[in-house]
């Protein structure tokens, strides 16, 4: 316990005195980052080879490879290449056949855990939005779809081009707020918005409202967007939304929730899709804005590698260990 | 009658979702409204119930003194905090700059960032110790999961194209990007549409077991 104790505290002292030194953000210049690369892959061999030699790492030490695979990639200034997949080509494809003054419905379907994934998605989307003059209308299935949403529009709006054109609340967007009940919001949606939301998120009355003016149901909207984590989300959607009043979707999931989400794309059902931080970051790059997504990448690129490279150690541990464990009974036997 | 009644509202309410589905014309189309109406009401309610036997439990963890006890005291101080400041904050306890917000942005986001982050801590050390090719089987998923892992990064593609870019003769097929994009549409979405079908079958059969009142576990007891 006094061992515990004494981390947290070398942990607070380290971080105190981070912060009263440096002042400055860290940034590593591009030598620098590669040089540090290539140390992570020479340690990565090294511990490759301790394998085959017998000595097994514990999991300590994949914790301290993936922490940081994850945390410097942040002080990089290297980029990376991003290819753009056909389901994110897709939703920009769909999202470019509307026109300026088309009502677009966004539902946040999702909470704070979800949001390095879906943030950055929510914040291209609203950049689009405002940029093509879409007229935007945020809502949520899960309580803490809104909050989130406020957090992205103020993302977007600290664009200088959105910035510029003057957005206002009530007129360009408005944020409907959430709705207890699931999908079941959904399908009274289908016959009347305001039943489902007779106030925004701030509590001004539906019919105040001038962006809801003659909007009352799905038939009134011309695309919408659901930003999901799991449960109500794209699924829910597609199902009600889609099935059954025809609107047309577009949806963005984490990683783990996409492929779910496939046989919906395939089928034409959701017009497409954006999979985890690297449809962030696709997103990102077809619509023209450098956010999270793409800054986040080196990251995310860096763990896939050393989990990629720990599974292979792994199972060079596993086959080795094999092979020992059945030369020591052959020679038992011998013997 | 205890059980009669809620057998009836059941079927009621069932029957009239599946009518409306296929008739959406008055009286369904009102029915529906209504159903669909009182749901809500009844999922906000659950909310508050909720909150308040969250509360109830950990009340009774710390006055008994069960053990770990005091994690149970963080919750009822966070929760009381959290709502004082919210009504504190009236009608615009919402928006930007207030008190609620301040929790939600400083405490809240943090918290749950922290938590969630802890996943990939676990991923990476339940691959290394678990992700094994005992079997064809377990070779398959694993030359997947490494095939959308690494084409699911731009490493995967700049890796392959620097032996593209050096002269050998690597087809844009094999790129991983590629790979994983049919992984993804064709095994996956296939995989997944037949749980899915297996799913909706299951459902059908179970909702038309408790709307006939055959399954009644819902009402509690056998």
């Amino acid at each position: 316990m006094k061992k515990e104790w004494l981390v947290y505290l070398g942990i607070l002292i380290v971080s105190l005195i981070l912060f009263f030194v440096v002042t400055e953000p860290i940034t590593f210049s591009p030598t620098v980052s590669f040089i540090i690369i290539g140390l992570i892959l020479l340690a990565i061999v090294y511990i490759f080879v301790r394998t085959i030699q017998g000595n097994y790492v514990g999991r300590q030490t994949v914790f301290l490879f993936v922490g940081i695979s994850v945390i410097l990639p942040f002080f990089m200034t290297i980029t990376q290449p991003i290819k753009l997949s056909p389901e994110v080509g897709s939703l920009y494809t769909a999202l470019g056949e509307l026109q300026p003054g088309s009502k677009v419905l966004i539902s946040f379907d999702y909470d704070p855990p979800s949001a390095p994934e879906l943030q950055p998605m929510a914040e291209t989307f609203f950049y689009y939005c405002f940029k093509n003059d879409l007229k935007v209308l945020i809502m949520g299935l899960w309580p803490q779809g809104p909050q989130q949403a406020d957090l992205a529009i103020q993302k977007a709006l600290e664009q200088p081009d959105i910035a510029a054109k003057n957005i206002e609340y009530g007129v360009d967007y408005i944020n409907l707020g959430f709705q207890a009940g699931n999908e079941f919001v959904i399908q009274r949606m289908g016959s009347s918005f305001k039943s489902m939301f007779p106030t925004d998120f701030y509590g001004t009355p539906y019919d105040s409202l001038p962006l809801v003016d003659g909007i009352s149901n799905f038939s009134n909207i011309d695309f919408s967007m659901n930003l999901s984590a799991g449960y109500p989300g794209t699924i829910e959607w597609v199902q009600v939304a889609v099935d059954r009043y025809g609107v047309k979707l577009g949806a963005g999931n984490t990683a783990v929730q996409a492929p779910q989400v496939y046989p919906y794309l395939n089928s034409g059902q959701i017009k497409g899709l954006l999979g985890g931080l690297n449809g962030a970051a696709e997103f990102e790059k077809v619509v023209g804005v450098i956010g999270k997504g793409t800054k986040f990448m080196v990251s995310q690129s860096a763990a896939h590698v050393i989990v990629i490279a720990f599974i292979i150690i792994g199972n060079a541990a596993f086959f080795l260990g094999d092979k020992r464990k059945k030369s020591k009974a052959a020679e038992k036997k011998e013997a | 009658m205890r059980r009669e009644i809620p057998m009836f509202i059941t079927a009621v309410v069932g029957v009239v979702f599946v009518i409306q589905y296929f008739i959406p014309h008055w009286p369904f189309n009102q029915m529906n409204a209504w159903f669909s109406d009182w749901f809500s009401i009844i999922s906000a309610c659950a909310i508050w119930l909720g909150a308040l036997n969250l509360m109830k439990i950990s009340a009774n963890k710390v006055y008994r003194k069960k053990k770990e006890w005091g994690y149970s005291a963080v919750i009822i101080a966070c929760f009381a905090i959290t709502v004082f400041i919210g009504f504190k904050g009236g009608e615009s306890f919402r928006e930007a700059g207030t008190g609620f917000d301040w929790i939600y942005r400083f405490a809240y986001i943090p918290l749950s960032a922290t938590m969630f982050a802890l996943l990939a801590f676990f991923v990476a050390s339940a691959s290394y110790r678990a992700f094994r090719a005992r079997n064809f089987e377990a070779t398959l998923l694993l030359l997947a999961a490494f095939f959308v892992m690494f084409g699911r990064v731009p490493v995967g593609d700049a890796v392959v194209g620097w032996f593209q870019n050096i002269g050998l003769p690597v087809p844009d097929a094999i790129m991983p990007s590629n790979i994983a994009t049919w992984i993804m549409n064709v095994i996956n979405a296939a995989g997944q549409r037949a749980i899915m079908i297996g799913i909706a079958l299951g459902i059908v059969s179970t909702s038309l077991r408790i709307i006939l009142g055959i399954e009644r576990a819902h009402l509690g007891g056998d």
